[in-house]
């Protein structure tokens, strides 16, 4: 499968790793290139530098051509405007989109977004953890 | 009306002020403590400190019976997010996004935020306009009509020059409505009024036909 991960942070880049060793066809963006250092060595993917939430960027990523989207940036609002424009302007079939604020993450959601939110479900797992 | 501005910057401040003068009951929502201080001092107590993006902090400045969200920070995604949580949320029936790079215009259209502003483009315009040579200047666009104001002016060597305007073949939605030439008052073309060089045309058009009706009156 081709997939499109905007945003080469901790995250970004283990889910590249793993999806690439798995033999899926990853494409990394991010801002700043020294993000890409997270990668690991023997990754084959492409990694691209530039905003996810540009057109003319996500294009070059061969938006065009992928089965999935992933926002995993930092910003909340950047992966929300990011995954619209792949869903809704380029038809991405799947688009999953990073929310770390669970009240717009629930917004989102209920748009037709599949989003998911790292504080409710951290939030969930540890009391959870605590409590067994 | 009840508007709501998220974003205290300068785009903020002076939106504010002018909204005010108007009569209008306006609240603004910006993230720095300091910036709304300075409101505070400035305009009264109409700055409330919170993340306009927030569904929590939208509830608690009343943006369900808002009639109005305006959007205008410097960061194009947060205007969007701000803009769809008013709209999906809160069913404000009409909002207004600042944005910054002109290529997220039909983006956010789109995305559901009824009214764009790009400050890069109306930037742009303006400064294209200063340059003598420039064909045509945007006056005025009603957005829901879909219809522009132009001013187009005719060069010495167009071959409209001499021709009536009967004798143009004028492109659909386009109406001249008024010639203003050098030394004479303002007239209001007819379909035997003969254009003349450098005659300034103030026309009805749509965007559509724009170019062609720019082509038709310059033609050479």
């Amino acid at each position: 499968m081709k997939i499109v991960i905007m945003g080469c942070g901790r995250v970004g880049a283990q889910l590249a790793g793993l999806l690439d060793a798995e033999g899926h066809a990853v494409t990394v963006l991010d801002i700043d290139s020294y993000s890409f250092r997270r990668l690991p060595p023997e990754f084959n993917g492409t990694a691209l530098i530039g905003s996810g939430a540009d057109e003319e960027t996500l294009k070059k990523a061969g938006i065009e051509e992928a089965d999935i989207f992933v926002a995993l940036t930092q910003g909340d609002n950047r992966n929300v405007m990011a995954a619209q424009i792949a869903k809704h302007i380029f038809n991405v079939p799947r688009v999953v989109c990073r929310i770390y604020d669970p009240l717009r993450q629930e917004l989102y959601n209920t748009l037709g977004l599949e989003t998911f939110s790292p504080t409710t479900i951290f939030a969930q797992m540890l009391k959870g953890k605590l409590e067994s | 009306m009840y508007i709501i501005v998220v974003g205290g910057g300068r785009v903020g401040y002076y939106l504010t002020k002018a909204l005010l003068d108007e009569g209008h009951e306006v609240l603004v929502v910006e993230k720095s403590a300091i910036v709304c201080e300075s409101f505070t001092d400035l305009l009264g107590s109409i700055c409330f400190r919170g993340d306009g993006c927030e569904a929590a902090t939208l509830a608690e400045v009343g943006t369900a019976r808002a009639d109005m969200f305006v959007a205008v920070t410097g960061d194009d995604e947060d205007n969007l997010v701000a803009c769809q949580v008013a709209k999906h949320k809160f069913n404000v029936p009409r909002t207004i996004a600042r944005i910054r790079n002109p290529k997220n215009e039909t983006i956010f259209k789109k995305l559901g935020v009824d009214v764009t502003v790009s400050s890069t483009n109306i930037i742009l315009e303006h400064i294209e306009e200063e340059v003598p040579t420039h064909p045509l200047t945007h006056l005025l666009t009603i957005r829901d009509k879909g219809l522009e104001i132009v001013q187009i002016k005719i060069p010495p060597e167009s071959i409209t020059v001499g021709k009536t305007i009967k004798e143009l073949s004028l492109p659909p939605g386009s109406t001249l409505s008024l010639i203003i030439r050098k030394e004479h008052k303002p007239i209001i073309p007819k379909a035997n009024t003969i254009l003349q060089a450098e005659d300034q045309i103030i026309a009805v058009t749509t965007p559509e036909s724009e170019e062609t009706l720019r082509t038709t009156l310059r033609g050479t």
